[in-house]
Formats: structure tokens, C-alpha cells, sequence
């Protein structure tokens, strides 16, 4: 018996005890009826090969282990990120249960998000009266300043209007006339996450733009961050840079107060945001400036017609693009960069001056939403790293132009390969066949880690195996920092992992 | 706890009250259905007296807009009923999302190759686009099981289960899985569990049940060379290992565990359930429907059972070996002894440490009930506790379980949760991940009692211990005496105690 009350084993050793391997060896010989040992050997060393791999890169139908998740999820991250709003899903419920659950275990806080809980009947007849009856409740309860309303696939598929149920339900009193209802069409088959937050950030500015006069007050600026798991990090860290430069700015949708609430005895179901008077104030700016060009297309289209110039970055991670970003603010606002600043960015190119030697020619596979793969790619490459393998499941054509342009301007990417539309099975071949140093993604990677020996970077949401890393930025100088240290430490960690074999003193040096 | 101990239900009726006082009307009326308060038990002569009753509506539709907790019949099928099942491939047919949501998060453990001959933490999708929804997706999905075929010959068959869109835009996803399992030789399982369909994930296990019925059972010839103690374990889902802690038991107790549904299952046990003696059910809710099948069509019986904490799990194993006479009671005697020495260092242990200490609960379909009894072990008293997707069955259950005043809700909405947890300030609080942070902010200790909060096994000897040490941890973790600062703070003496 290997429980004891002095040494409580759970799962990870009660498992790995005797009597339980034994049990588990005995169910799987007597009922199980499993394949012979070298079929599956065999099987698992063909799934190696380069013959595997092109018929898994054939694949026309069937996806496995995508890295993307679909359009409502980006509308409920958008909507978490403006003052007191509620975000309401409309179709079927389980969705929104979903939604919350992914939200809360990357951020490890609350999310909140309520369902018109569609059903049966609501298929046949449409979702009308789930509307009147779901926002008056939602009025009601949870006493937001803002209902944004996003759809499921049900309610897409049967073709809600979005636009008139809302009208309706505010004739019905569902919620005051002037009280705000801005709303996304979001079908989970079109696009993923990334264009829902696109399309609600949108429904959010039109709601509150649409037919204003705009009075341009040169010098100011809008940010529109874009769909990120890091974004408490990175708000917030991109806020002290523009303070620093005593920018006059606006973020639109600023999620990074709302999912870092402090614990203090009280649940704030919502805090921070942008305010809605800042929205209202936004259309003014001089411009607006997207971080992730590829979550932001029809909202900076948008922009552009309300004529605001617009600007688009790739995340900006590193030395380049945070100098990009930052020379492109003093352009447009005509605010120096402070010597502050320059001090800052001489640090993290004195960090990776001194760590070159273990950076420079290590290979990497990047995964991710768009932007972040593109951020990494050069990041990695301004370190002497080269991409190998870059792939986005929600990359474009586009996308994928654009990249290889990036990485052919540079020699540390003239092998790298990028794959638009592939998911992480197709990735687990190009490791086996095309193998590399180090693997940048996010949680989901823990899987081609295990059957690659890959070791994997966590860099990118989800991240529901590690804590809190999402609380550091990645953007700015200072996020670079935190960038080459987290790939710096799984350099050295696997280092002295392959080293520590005892009755060996050798290269398990204690200074590198 | 004693029976004539009595949770406070003068409290919670004004709970109650205030909470249902800020719904529109129309809404409160629905609401107040399905909030209450436990009363007396009824003596009924020749029955099994039950502590209290559990009168409040279940398993009708939830209103929009309040904030339910509850998934939807996907989730039911592929989350819980099939997903488990490992060799074989689970396609979530339709858009992408609700398999990345549902990947991996149930802990379902299991022992295999995943990707060669096991499937379970991985997610195959169809992934829906806009063609797919225009011109139907029933091409896509007979290319997508020939892929499948290719890529990963070694799988036992492939289920397909249905997202929202398949059933809104009429494919026949019947008539393509009877075409692929010819040609394929496989068991292809189409599964109707469209997220629409029903008021909550409960209908999902139904449909999911009923698809085991129709799809799997009297398709092959089975090969099982029978034994007189053969039994079914149905309705556990291995979560952290629960399977397995309950195997090594009724193992030891002299049965034999022929299948075990759905955790760590292969095919092969599933096909060949109607040929064991009895079948154990777990988890009533998701899959008391294909034990009723089965008792009707192949007169297998069927018989409830609880492993959450140490009296439970005598009574139910006393409660099993009955059926099979008195061999089998003489080893449970002995299993028994066993492993008494652990429970009660365990209860020496913990029980100082959480006497006293009051647990709300909101769970699933079968948890918020049979767990009670584990907290009871420890010194712990239910104060409420209710269902996401229970049926009035469930309730009739919960009866024998709580005592007379104790809050009941059923598809309680987040606003609800919140003002009960608010006015109640139980020392603990078991529920989802949704729950978790919202309640950990007011300062109040919560443990998942989905997911066992990525812990576990709880059933079980073994998990007993485990659960006594997690609940215990969370309460007596430093960390709830630090919300106050010092500056701002009304000092109250920590009650933290460091682990033993």
C-alpha cells in the first residue's frame, strides 16, 4: 500500500508505484486489446519520417492540434477590455462557458461573459426573444455601463440580425434607449480569434463614432493593442514608455487592469478599461497606431475612413521594432525620445551582447497568432538565432508574404521556412525532419516537446501549465528583456540537465 | 455531522429572497423555482430515510442573460462521455473552437501512445469554414475520416461529434459514418450532440449514451471469456486517476473489472459490457441511461455506488460485495481492515486542522452530493450545495446526503453564486474554474471539484488522503490572512497552520 498519511502521494507518484503499474499492465494485457508492441513502435517511428510528413502536409480535410481558437473568444477579450462592460454572447450557452473557461485558466482571474442561451426552439424561431429577455437580465444584474454583443455559430447559421434584435430590444425596454449595445457579427467558421476581437473592437468605435463630427487634435494618438494573452504586462509597460515620452494617448481596449484584479477581499467583476468618454474622445486623435497589424485590419480600415492616419506593428518585441514603434510615436506626436529611453534600449543590447555566444545559430520553431510569430521571428534573428520553422494557423496569404519578405532581408533567415494554415500535427513533422534548438509557442506545445524532445518557450496564450508569466511584458526594451532571459534560462536549464550525470565533472560549469 | 444538526435556513431563505429581489419580475419568478431551502424528511415505512428534501426545479432551459455556468450537450458528449475513450479518434465536427476549448481540460487520465494508438489529449476538427456551412460538410468529413486512416491507422474507430452548425444545415453524418465503416472496416460513431440540443451538457450524455446503444453494442462478435465476479465500472472518467484508485479496490476485493467507462476505456471494453454480471455506476447522471439499457435489453443489474471518502466507500463496498455472496463479503471485510489504520491516521490528522469548517458546493451531476459525506469524514459541515445540470432524481438523491436548512440551487447564475458565498462566508468553497477566481478575490478559500484542481485522485483510499491534504491546504493557507493591509487592517489572529 503506498499511501500514507505522513507522505500523501497524488497522482504524479501514486502512479508510478508498483502495484499501480502493475494493475495498469495487467488491465491493459487482459481488456484492453491493444496492438502488438512493434506495431505501435513501427507506426511511431514512421510518424519520424520525411515519407510521414508529406502525406501529413497533403492533408486537405482533416486539422489536428490547431493553434487558433474561433472569432467570439477575440470578441469577449475585446469587450474585457473597455470600462464596466458585459460581454454578450448570443446562441447557444455552453459556448460562453467555454470562453470564460479559457479566458480564466491563462489569466488565472475571473471572466465574466453572459449567453442568450439559445436552445431547440430558439433554432426554429430565431433568437429575438432570447435577446429582449437576455439583455434586460443582464441590465439588471450585473449593472454594466456597456453591453457588447458578440454571436456564436448557431446564431450565425440561422442568420440573427445582430443590429435589429438589439433596436427591438431596446423598443421592448430591455435596456434604457441611449444605454450602449455595440455588437460584432463573430461566426466561428469565418477567420479566428483574432478578427473577432478585430470585428468588436470595431462595433465598438462605430457605435461610437458613427455619424460624429470629427475635430482633429494633432499630436494625440490612439493604441489598439490587439488580441494578448501578455497584454497586463505589456499595457502596462507600453503605457510607462509613452509616459516617458509624455505622449497624449488613448489605448482602445485595454484589457490589463480587468484581468489583474488584486485580491483584497472584494470580486470586481469589472475594472479598468478604456472609459467611454475616451472612447468617444478617440475619433479626434490624430491617429491610431495597431500593435498587431493582423487583429486590427477592418478596425484601422475603419479609422481611415473617420480620416485618422493609421500605423500597424507586429508586436513589437526587441531592439528594431521597439525602435520602429517608438520613433513612429515622435513622428506623429513630435515628442522626443527621452534619454531615459535610450538608456533603457542600451541595456537590453548590453543583455544580449553579453549572452551572445549562446544565442547566436540556435534554431528555432515559432507558432502563434500572426504578429507574435513575426515578432519572434526577428527578435530571435536580432539575437543571431535563425527561424526554421515559422506557422501560424491563422496566417494569410498575406501573412506569409510579408514574412518571407521580413526574413529574407536578413542572412539568419534565408532557411526559414513559413507555413500559413498548418496546425500542430504538421509541426510535429517538420521537428522530426527538419529538427531545431528550441521551440517558441504556447501550453499546447508541451505535447511536441514530450514526443520531439523539443524544448518548448512559452510565449504566447495560452499558458495554463506555468503562472503568471503573463503579468511580465513581452513588448518594449524591457519586454525583450524578459524575452532573452525565459529563452536564455531553457538554454542553460537543458544544458545543465544533459550535464549533471554524476561520476562526470565535466561542462557542468558553474559560470557560463 | 449528527443528524439533528441544522444548517441555518431562516439565513438562507432571506438569502434567498434578496437575491431574487434584483431580477426583472418575470425572471425572479422563474429563479425562485429553482432556489430552496432542504426541509424535514418525510418518513416513508420500508425505505431508506433520507436527512431532508430537495424541492427545487432542474433541468429546464436557462434563462438568458444571467450568467449560467452550465455547458452544452457537446460538452457533455465529447467532454465527458466520449472524449475519454482512447483509442479512439473524436472528431469535434464543425468550427474550431469548441475543440480547442475542450482540449485536454478534463484530465482524463489514461495510459497509451498518445498520437499512435492513443487519442484523448489531442483535438481533431473539422474546421469549419464558410463553404462548409454553404455547401454542407459532409464531403469534407468523409475526406477528413480517409486523412484519418492514413495519418493514424492504429485507431480503434473514430466518433463524430456534432457541433452546433451540423444539425442547423442538415447533414447526414449518419449515412457518411455507415459509408466509412464499410470501407474502413471501423466502428464510426455519428453523435448528435449539437450544443443547441437541451438545456445543458445533461441531454449530451444521454444522446452520447444512446449512441454506445445504437453504434457500438451487437456490431462485432466480442470475445470475453467470463468470469462470476465480472463487473462494469460505468460513469468514471479517471479524472487525476479516480479509475484507477477505485480498480485497485475492487480488485482487491476479488472482482473482476472488465470495462471501465469511459476513463482510461479502449473500444474493446466498451463492446463487450453486456457480458459482465453487474454494472457499477459512479456518475448516475451521465450514464444511468445505457445501464437502464442494459439492465432491460441483456438484464445485466445495476448498482449505485459512492468512493468519495472512507464511509462511503465501506458502505458501498459492503453495498457491492452483497450482491456477490459471501467469498467476495469475506475479502471486503479484510479490504476494509486494511486500509483502516490509513483513514484513520488521515482523520487524526486532518480532522484538527477542519472541524467545524463549513464547504458550499456547486458542481456537476453527481459531486454535489457525493462528496458530502468525504467532507463529513474530516469534521466539515455542508452549509449548500447544488447542480449545473442535475435532474429532480438528483435532488430525490441529494436528500439523503444534506440536512434540514441547507441552501439548495440549481442552475445557479454567477449573480446568485456570489450574494449566497457573500452572505453565507462558508470556509470553503468547492466548484469550477469559472467560480474559482471570483471566490478566491472575496478571500475565501475554493478548491476545482471538477478538474480536482489539478490534484487528485479523490476516490478511493488513496484519494482520500489526497483530498484531506488539498482541503486543508486551501483553508490553512497562509495567503487568506494577507488581503488586508496592515495600514487598513483590523487585525484578526492568523488561523493559517503550516503542514504537518
Amino acid at each position: 500500500m503506498p499511501q500514507s498519511a505522513e507522505k500523501i502521494l497524488d497522482h504524479a507518484p501514486l502512479f508510478r508505484e508498483a502495484e499501480y503499474r502493475q494493475m495498469l499492465a495487467e488491465k491493459r494485457l487482459n481488456f484492453e486489446c491493444p496492438h502488438p508492441v512493434e506495431i505501435v513502435t513501427d507506426q511511431r517511428e514512421f510518424t519520424k519520417t520525411w515519407e510521414y510528413r508529406e502525406k501529413n502536409l497533403a492533408r486537405e480535410a482533416l486539422v489536428v492540434n490547431p493553434a487558433k481558437a474561433c472569432q467570439p473568444l477575440g470578441a469577449v477579450f475585446a469587450a474585457a477590455g473597455f470600462e464596466r462592460t458585459m460581454s454578450f454572447v448570443h446562441g447557444s450557452q455552453g459556448c460562453v462557458a467555454y470562453y470564460r473557461s479559457h479566458l480564466s485558466r491563462h489569466f488565472k482571474e475571473p471572466c465574466s461573459a453572459v449567453s442568450s442561451s439559445m436552445t431547440e426552439d430558439a433554432a426554429v424561431f430565431g433568437g429575438l426573444k432570447n435577446m429582449i429577455d437576455g439583455l434586460a437580465n443582464t441590465y439588471k444584474l450585473y449593472d454594466p455601463k456597456m453591453i457588447a454583443v458578440s454571436t456564436t455559430c448557431m446564431a450565425e447559421v440561422i442568420g440573427d440580425d445582430l443590429h435589429s434584435f438589439i433596436e427591438n430590444a431596446k423598443t421592448e425596454g430591455s435596456v434604457p434607449q441611449d444605454f450602449e449595445v455595440p455588437f460584432a457579427h463573430t461566426p466561428a467558421f469565418v477567420g479566428s480569434h483574432v478578427d473577432g476581437y478585430d470585428v468588436m473592437v470595431k462595433g465598438v468605435l462605430e457605435n461610437f463614432w458613427m455619424g460624429k463630427q470629427r475635430a482633429e487634435v494633432p499630436n494625440v494618438i490612439n493604441i489598439i493593442p490587439g488580441f494578448d494573452g501578455f497584454c497586463v504586462g505589456n499595457n502596462r509597460e507600453l503605457k510607462r514608455l509613452l509616459d516617458l515620452m509624455g505622449v497624449s494617448y488613448t489605448f482602445i481596449q485595454d484589457a490589463s487592469d480587468q484581468y489583474d484584479t488584486p485580491s483584497d477581499g472584494e470580486f470586481r467583476m469589472y475594472d479598468g478599461g478604456t472609459k467611454i468618454e475616451d472612447v468617444k474622445a478617440a475619433l479626434n486623435a490624430q491617429a491610431t497606431l495597431s500593435l498587431q497589424h493582423y487583429n486590427t485590419r477592418k478596425t484601422l480600415e475603419y479609422c481611415q475612413q473617420v480620416g485618422q492616419a493609421t500605423a500597424s506593428f507586429h508586436y513589437p518585441i526587441g531592439v528594431e521594432a521597439t525602435d520602429e514603434l517608438l520613433m513612429r510615436v515622435s513622428a506623429i506626436t513630435g515628442k522626443e525620445i527621452p534619454e531615459a529611453i535610450r538608456l533603457e534600449r542600451g541595456r537590453l543590447v548590453d543583455a544580449m551582447a553579453d549572452s551572445q555566444s549562446w544565442l547566436h545559430a540556435k534554431k528555432y520553431a515559432i507558432y502563434g497568432d500572426p504578429d507574435f510569430v513575426h515578432a519572434m521571428a526577428r527578435f530571435v534573428m536580432e539575437t543571431g538565432g535563425e527561424p526554421t520553422h515559422c506557422l501560424a494557423t491563422n496566417g494569410t496569404n498575406a501573412w506569409e508574404a510579408e514574412m518571407k519578405r521580413m526574413l529574407a532581408a536578413s542572412s539568419f533567415g534565408k532557411h526559414a521556412q513559413v507555413w500559413a494554415g498548418k496546425d500542430l500535427w504538421a509541426m510535429r513533422s517538420l521537428l522530426f525532419t527538419e529538427p531545431v534548438d528550441l521551440l517558441i509557442g504556447n501550453s499546447y506545445g508541451k505535447y511536441l516537446e514530450r514526443d520531439t524532445g523539443t524544448p518548448l518557450i512559452r510565449l504566447m496564450f495560452p499558458i495554463f501549465d506555468r503562472h503568471h508569466h503573463h503579468r511580465f511584458p513581452l513588448m518594449g526594451y524591457q519586454g525583450g528583456l524578459r524575452v532573452l532571459t525565459t529563452i536564455l534560462d531553457k538554454i542553460f536549464d537543458k544544458l545543465d540537465r544533459e550535464t549533471i550525470e554524476p561520476g562526470t565533472d565535466y561542462s557542468f560549469d558553474l559560470t557560463r | 455531522m449528527s443528524l439533528d444538526s441544522q444548517n441555518d435556513g431562516a439565513l438562507n431563505t432571506k438569502l434567498i429572497e434578496q437575491v431574487l429581489s434584483r431580477y426583472p419580475e418575470k425572471t425572479a419568478k422563474r429563479r425562485r423555482k429553482h432556489l430552496g431551502v432542504a426541509a424535514g424528511g418525510q418518513v416513508v415505512a420500508g425505505e431508506a430515510q433520507p436527512l431532508s428534501e430537495c424541492d427545487v426545479k432542474s433541468n429546464i432551459k436557462s434563462i438568458p442573460g444571467v450568467m449560467t455556468i452550465r455547458g452544452c450537450a457537446y460538452a457533455g458528449s465529447k467532454g465527458v462521455v466520449w472524449g475519454p475513450v482512447k483509442d479512439m479518434i473524436h472528431i469535434s465536427h464543425g468550427p474550431v473552437g469548441c475543440g480547442q476549448y475542450s482540449w485536454s481540460q478534463r484530465r482524463n487520465y489514461y495510459v497509451g501512445t498518445t498520437s499512435i494508438d492513443s487519442f484523448v489529449t489531442m483535438q481533431f476538427t473539422s474546421d469549419f469554414q464558410e463553404k462548409d456551412i454553404v455547401f454542407g460538410g459532409d464531403k469534407k468529413l468523409e475526406k477528413i475520416i480517409d486523412e484519418i486512416e492514413e495519418l493514424f491507422p492504429l485507431n480503434k474507430g473514430i466518433t463524430i461529434q456534432s457541433e452546433c452548425p451540423i444539425g442547423l444545415i442538415g447533414d447526414d453524418i449518419e449515412a457518411v459514418s455507415r459509408k466509412k465503416a464499410k470501407q474502413h472496416e471501423k466502428t464510426i460513431v455519428p453523435v448528435r450532440c449539437e450544443g443547441f440540443r437541451g438545456v445543458s451538457q445533461s441531454l449530451g450524455h444521454h444522446i452520447a449514451n444512446d449512441a454506445i446503444r445504437d453504434w457500438v453494442f451487437e456490431k462485432k462478435d466480442v470475445e470475453l471469456e467470463v468470469g462470476p465476479y465480472d463487473v462494469n465500472v460505468i460513469g468514471d472518467y479517471n479524472i487525476g486517476g479516480d479509475a484507477w484508485a477505485s480498480r485497485i479496490l475492487l480488485e482487491e476485493i476479488g472482482l473482476r473489472v472488465v470495462g471501465n467507462w469511459s476513463g482510461d476505456a479502449t473500444l474493446a471494453e466498451i463492446e463487450r459490457a453486456p457480458k459482465a454480471k453487474l454494472n457499477l455506476i459512479h456518475c448516475y447522471r451521465s450514464m444511468n441511461y445505457i445501464c437502464r439499457h442494459m439492465e432491460e435489453k441483456y438484464g445485466i443489474a445495476w448498482m449505485e455506488y459512492n468512493f468519495f471518502g472512507p464511509s462511503q466507500i465501506e458502505s458501498s463496498l459492503r453495498n457491492i460485495a452483497k450482491h456477490f455472496g459471501p467469498e467476495i463479503q469475506e475479502k471486503t471485510e479484510y479490504v476494509i481492515a486494511k486500509y483502516r489504520p490509513l483513514v484513520e491516521a488521515v482523520i487524526d490528522k486532518y480532522w484538527p486542522r477542519l472541524e467545524g469548517r463549513t464547504v458550499m458546493l456547486y458542481v456537476g451531476g453527481l459531486r454535489p452530493r457525493h462528496v458530502i459525506s468525504a467532507y463529513e469524514d474530516l469534521g466539515m459541515e455542508i452549509v449548500g450545495t447544488g447542480y449545473e445540470f442535475g435532474h429532480n432524481d438528483d435532488y430525490q438523491r441529494t436528500g439523503h446526503y444534506v440536512t434540514e436548512g441547507t441552501l439548495i440551487y440549481d442552475d445557479v447564475t454567477g449573480y446568485e453564486l456570489e450574494k449566497f458565498i457573500e452572505g453565507i462566508r462558508p470556509d470553503l468553497v468547492g466548484s469550477g474554474i469559472k467560480e474559482k477566481y471570483p471566490v478566491q478575490k472575496m478571500g475565501i478559500p475554493f478548491r476545482q471539484m471538477h478538474s480536482w484542481d489539478y490534484s487528485g485522485p479523490y476516490h478511493g483510499y488513496d484519494g482520500f488522503a489526497i483530498f484531506a491534504r488539498d482541503m486543508d491546504m486551501a483553508i490553512n493557507n497562509p495567503v487568506w490572512d494577507l488581503f488586508d493591509a496592515p495600514w487598513k487592517k483590523n487585525t484578526t489572529p492568523s488561523t493559517a497552520m503550516a503542514a504537518e
